[in-house]
């Protein structure tokens, strides 16, 4: 068995138009290893999630897989009959994304939606449900005693612990995050994408990470792919990526991200 | 230590358009705004950063006259303008007074073509007296926010990107010719690669009319890009403030470094094993900044630092 836990190969995707089909994923190839951080990287209308939607098979019309395999662990999920997809789905692959923290119930208690999540995928029981739910709370740092709480009493950061912690309650092999962060402050974005990095580290999943910046990218992920126009141009170690870029579209993105000074970064700040 | 009234901020000249001072502003018996004293100066642009809920919203809400503060005046102009004057006094300033919001997808009307978003302000305010000078105002704004007039003006908000539909947002607070632009997030809902392009776009309008600017975010890096002073808040308060590049450059309070230290940086990569303690770090940061207190201190010429209140028990 190859340590790749998820291969992309040659996959394209269209979205299909009055005046016939716009190829928003364009012959994709890379792979997610084992334990790996894999960053996909590009502008709005790249195909960055496209993929994430393909490779969970939630992909809705006018959006279509028009070629190429997804395999997870040597199997192609796009062959796959749904019933057996339904394994795979949050069970294997996790998914955490944007606006995810407004996905929880706001009528249901947090620890209900635990239950709800655990009891559909594992058939876990009430009590077995609550004591996974408190293990996951240690696991990101949130009060157990809140677990009675609804998701209005939690402030945004901590709603996207919380689907990151339902996530992780069902040991899934592969999370995919898509802009997980994006919609918070740079503090708790460093918070949580710490806590995602040790986490990882203690439990082994892989994450492909999807997000338009670069600079937080870098500061996570093993490998970086980079992707404009449905192509996935570049491919490296993040590294690399970031110190020697080979293409063009590459050097771009570094260079437009607004960012302090030279002069303040090599203050090292105080922490 | 120096302690200094709470009024005292950013020079206290005379040329400032808006003058902030001593504002409060509770719901309830939340206290959003704990005394923020500030002034706009034409051609200058000052950043107000801080977490979400920190109360910079509802100080943009305050300045565009959206919302009126529990205590404190504001100052416009010299005169001060806390209780709302008459009809036209306030079509006066909310002429003078124009906002961008963050979310470039709710805030153009999804019926209405980008002419009509552009021509109705210009005809209402009189700065158009007919269908044909509407026109021609309208090509000149969507040409000065860098957009093909020609090909624009007749789009409808979904046949547009989100960086065109901020443009279409810039020149639709432009049309009435404002002195102060309140701009809340402009960008955090854009990506990267056009943020810069409309900081710069916002930097040179602000420098070719000379316009005031009150810049709203939780990126001090951008702060950093476009605005003169910077002041940052935490819980209402404003913790450290003055010229942009003393504020960042030597960062005195706790909140204002752990700020910096979260800008992704791609030279700093994420340690495994030290989230406990960064996490731990950032709680012991907002659990010390949060108490009220009088206790700002000069640190140089325009760059002051409150000292950090009671902890209590």
């Amino acid at each position: 068995m190859s340590d790749a836990l998820l291969e992309i190969r040659n996959l394209n995707v269209d979205y299909l138009l009055d005046d016939g089909a716009f190829r928003a994923v364009n012959d994709v190839s890379f792979e997610v290893r084992r334990g790996e951080l894999f960053g996909l990287a590009g502008e709005s209308g790249c195909g960055k999630s496209t993929i994430a939607y393909a490779i969970t098979r939630l992909s809705k019309p006018p959006a279509w897989v028009a070629g190429g395999e997804i395999l997870l662990d040597g199997q192609n999920l796009l062959k796959m009959p749904e019933a057996s997809l339904q394994n795979v789905r949050w069970r294997r692959i996790g998914m955490v994304f944007q606006s995810a923290m407004n996905s929880l119930n706001p009528l249901m208690r947090v620890e209900a939606q635990f239950f709800d999540v655990l009891r559909k995928h594992t058939g876990a029981t009430r009590p077995q449900a609550r004591a996974r739910a408190e293990e996951m709370f240690r696991l990101v740092g949130i009060p157990i005693n809140r677990l009675d709480d609804y998701p209005h009493q939690f402030s945004g950061g901590m709603r996207q612990r919380i689907v990151i912690a339902i996530c992780l309650a069902l040991k899934p092999e592969l999370i995919i995050m898509d802009e997980p962060t994006t919609a918070l402050d740079v503090v708790v974005q460093r918070e949580i994408l710490e806590q995602l990095v040790d986490l990882q580290r203690n439990l082994g999943f892989s994450v492909l990470f999807i997000t338009h910046d670069l600079h937080l990218m870098a500061q996570l992920c093993h490998r970086i792919g980079v992707m404009l126009k449905g192509q996935l141009v570049e491919v490296g170690d993040t590294q690399q990526i970031s110190r020697a870029p080979e293409h063009d579209y590459t050097r771009k993105l570094w260079g437009a991200i607004p960012q302090l000074p030279s002069s303040v970064r090599s203050l090292g700040v105080v922490e | 230590m120096n302690v200094m009234p709470l009024t005292t901020t950013m020079a206290d000249e005379d040329d400032a358009i808006v003058r902030l001072k001593d504002i409060r502003r509770s719901f309830g018996t939340v206290e959003a705004l704990r005394g923020i004293s500030l002034a706009l100066k034409p051609g200058r642009a000052l950043a107000l950063v801080g977490e979400s809920g920190c109360g910079k919203t509802t100080c943009a809400r305050i300045v565009a006259r959206l919302d009126a503060p529990t205590s404190g005046t504001m100052a416009f102009r010299g005169a001060d303008v806390t209780q709302a004057g008459g009809r036209a006094d306030e079509k006066t300033r909310r002429r003078a007074i124009q906002m961008v919001f963050q979310d470039p997808f709710a805030s153009l009307n999804p019926v209405f073509s980008v002419y009509h978003h552009l021509a109705r302000p210009l005809l209402l305010h009189g700065h158009a007296k007919n269908g044909g000078e509407a026109k021609a105002a309208v090509a000149r704004l969507l040409a000065d926010v860098g957009l093909d007039a020609d090909v624009t003006a007749r789009k409808f908000p979904h046949e547009l990107s989100g960086g065109q539909r901020q443009r279409v947002n810039i020149a639709r607070a432009l049309a009435v010719g404002p002195d102060v632009l309140v701009a809340d997030e402009p960008t955090s809902m854009l990506d990267v690669s056009i943020r810069l392009d409309i900081l710069e776009l916002l930097a040179r309008i602000k420098r070719e009319r000379n316009l005031a600017m009150l810049y709203i975010t939780h990126d001090i890096a951008t702060a950093a890009h476009i605005a003169e002073e910077v002041v940052v808040m935490f819980a209402g308060q404003m913790v450290e403030w003055g010229e942009t590049s003393a504020v960042i450059c030597n960062p005195r309070h706790p909140y204002t470094q752990l700020l910096l230290s979260a800008v992704p940086d791609p030279d700093r990569p994420f340690v495994p094993g030290q989230s406990a303690r960064f996490l731990a770090h950032a709680d012991d940061v907002r659990r010390k900044s949060r108490p009220a207190s009088d206790n700002v201190e000069e640190v140089t010429v325009n760059h002051f630092v409150r000292a950090l209140g009671q902890t209590p028990a």
